[in-house]
């Protein structure tokens, strides 16, 4: 089982994300991918900048290195900037919307189809290989009943080993896209008027109930998971059933988190869950719960 | 421009047709529609009553197929679609790609639309179902401004569907799991945002507080109107500050914004609301009628009407309605 970075979800300074990669590049991680995938505003680094990127990264390290690309896309400036980031002709890039399959597709080159597509059960597995899909990444709500019951379908339609599954395991969630940019929001800005908040909070802001419970992180226009999920205990089974793990990038340390996913692998042991993480979902229960071991 | 109204059950369904409805949408009564609420959709029998009513009334009927096909399960989705066909549906409104894909080649003559929870925001991903599914009509997500939905309708051949009027989704629907994250069903995947078996109200001396499982999602004065506990319409914290930090309890409302969605050449404009009764559809269905005929009559004369607004107003969430994302200042 390989290990994977996700793409920073944040608005990080030029600088720390520099720095965040050349840290990554030694990492135990075996792919990275790396762009944009939240706001087209953030522009810290632009599509040529992360290509460069990219390049550096793949020259450095023996790494698969992906583009990751935006999952709520609406206007034409953003499908011309998605459709040159789908041309590169390099790099493998990773689908967060089904307009950037269609544009991949008509391409005729091949894609990882993002945790943001809808992709449920293994007829839509089968259509999304027609269309040039290699590598699947399970939506974060599912479960390993849903996936294993997914790929038993899968080996019954005989393309079970048509492409790698990868779970999110690691990091905050992203649950939603909006309009609304609720950082801005909390600024008491529009999110024509941002100012390119975000960048304050490198780790988004986090939105409490009035009991003082962290439900939330608001990061620009995506709402991710209050919790940080945390799948090290499932790494047996995850093994069984999935190809790749994600870790989600939270800060300069989560370089370090692919080891403990490949430590888990060849030395398991029992991790226990703090206050601040949450796996649920994959024992498919609530998100934010954690899953009682007996 | 086609006027297509909610029906929960039959009486919605005649409510809505006698009020000047031109189409009506519809569910069946299991997890097949995101609409899938105990007391609500229609069983086979009522289903035949509201064909019949539907066709000797000359109207169309649309019927929501757009929750997510579990795995091992497809087949209920596409029988789902096989009942479509034997009824005569008019059109079905699809989000799943399985299920999009065996209605397209099923079924070649069935209209498809692109159910709203399938998200669709920009010309290519239009394309990828125009293309392989031949949809002719797509729902446009609530996440789009006017100025987007003008772009798209000038990018597109396809009918677009917009939300007129109801309960505000401010999240791309279909991409929406903040359900599922505090209650462990969303409605992709049981069809329902915020199940009613998980809230909670609860009177306290600090005032009456409404949970969704264990989670306090808002906690009201006696001179406050209380709101059906979404995640995203609570009061909560983000640093020192309490304050809806997502959404006001709100409707969508955009009457005045009519003649841009007829200058953009919109098919059809949705009235949300098959949760709500017969009384909300009876209202929201004569007002919108009344605008669209006000319009089309005379369309340098169209102005909102005070009334039209009194009478929505009484059936809106939270008692005010907001254009949403339509306008860009909201977002």
């Amino acid at each position: 089982m390989k290990v994977s970075l996700g793409p920073v979800l944040y608005f990080w300074p030029k600088q720390t994300l520099t720095d965040f990669y050349q840290q990554a590049v030694s990492s135990d991680a075996d792919i990275i991918y790396l762009g944009e995938t939240v706001c087209s505003k953030r522009r810290e680094l632009k599509s040529k900048d992360w290509l460069t990127l990219a390049k550096q990264l793949a020259d450095n390290s023996n790494k698969q290195i992906i583009l990751s690309t935006m999952a709520l896309l609406e206007a034409p400036s953003e499908v011309r900037v998605l459709k040159d980031l789908c041309q590169n002709d390099q790099f493998m890039v990773e689908a967060n919307d089904l307009g950037a399959v269609q544009i991949l597709a008509e391409h005729g080159v091949p894609f990882v189809c993002g945790p943001a597509i809808n992709c449920y059960n293994a007829n839509v597995i089968q259509f999304l290989l027609s269309k040039g899909m290699t590598r699947w990444v399970m939506p974060v709500e599912l479960s390993g009943d849903w996936l294993r019951t997914l790929l038993q379908d899968c080996q019954q339609l005989g393309i079970r080993d048509q492409f790698e599954v990868e779970v999110f395991a690691w990091g905050h969630m992203p649950l939603a896209y909006s309009a609304r940019c609720f950082t801005a929001r909390s600024e008491n800005k529009a999110k024509d008027d941002c100012e390119l908040c975000c960048i304050n909070y490198p780790q988004g802001r986090v939105m409490r109930s009035q009991e003082n419970q962290a439900l939330f992180v608001l990061n620009g226009i995506q709402t991710q998971s209050g919790l940080r999920y945390n799948l090290l205990n499932e790494v047996p089974q995850l093994a069984t059933l999935a190809d790749i793990v994600r870790v989600s990038p939270e800060n300069m340390a989560s370089v370090s988190v692919p080891t403990q996913f490949k430590q888990q692998l060849n030395n398991y042991q029992a991790y226990v869950l703090d206050n601040k993480e949450c796996n649920g979902y994959w024992h498919q229960i609530a998100g934010l719960a954690q899953h009682a071991y007996s | 421009m086609e006027l297509l109204c909610p029906a929960g059950n039959l009486p919605a369904l005649k409510t809505a047709v006698d009020n000047g409805a031109d189409a009506v949408y519809i569910g069946f009564k299991d997890d097949t529609n995101a609409r899938h609420f105990a007391g609500l959709n229609f069983t086979d029998k009522k289903l035949q009553q509201g064909v019949d009513y539907i066709k000797a009334n000359n109207k169309s009927l649309h019927v929501a197929i757009n929750t997510f096909a579990h795995p091992g399960q497809q087949q209920r989705w596409f029988k789902a679609i096989d009942k479509c066909a034997e009824i005569g549906a008019d059109a079905v409104i699809v989000a799943d790609i399985a299920a999009l894909d065996y209605a397209s080649k099923r079924y070649p003559e069935l209209d498809l639309h692109l159910s709203v929870q399938a998200s669709a925001t920009n010309a290519p991903a239009i394309t990828f179902y125009q293309e392989n599914f031949n949809v002719s009509r797509v729902v446009l997500p609530r996440v789009l401004s006017i100025h987007q939905v003008k772009q798209l309708a000038r990018a597109t051949d396809i009918e677009l569907e917009v939300f007129a009027f109801g309960s505000l989704c401010i999240m791309a629907e279909g991409r929406c799991y903040l359900s599922s994250y505090v209650t462990g069903e969303s409605p992709n995947t049981v069809g329902a945002c915020s199940p009613a078996k998980f809230v909670r109200w609860q009177q306290t001396p600090s005032g009456l507080e409404s949970r969704l499982s264990d989670v306090l999602i808002d906690k009201y004065q006696q001179y406050e109107k209380t709101g059906y506990p979404t995640l995203c319409k609570g009061r909560f914290h983000v640093e020192e500050s309490l304050y809806h930090a997502l959404e006001e309890p709100t409707s969508l409302n955009t009457l005045s914004l009519l003649p841009e969605l007829f200058n953009a050449n919109i098919a059809a404009v949705k009235i949300e609301g098959r949760q709500r009764s017969p009384a909300y559809v009876e209202q929201i269905t004569r007002v919108w009628r009344q605008a669209i005929d006000q319009y089309q009559l005379s369309p340098e004369h169209y102005q909102v009407k005070p009334a039209w607004g009194q009478a929505l107003d009484k059936v809106s969430e939270g008692s005010t309605t907001t254009l949403g994302a339509y306008h860009k200042a909201w977002q």
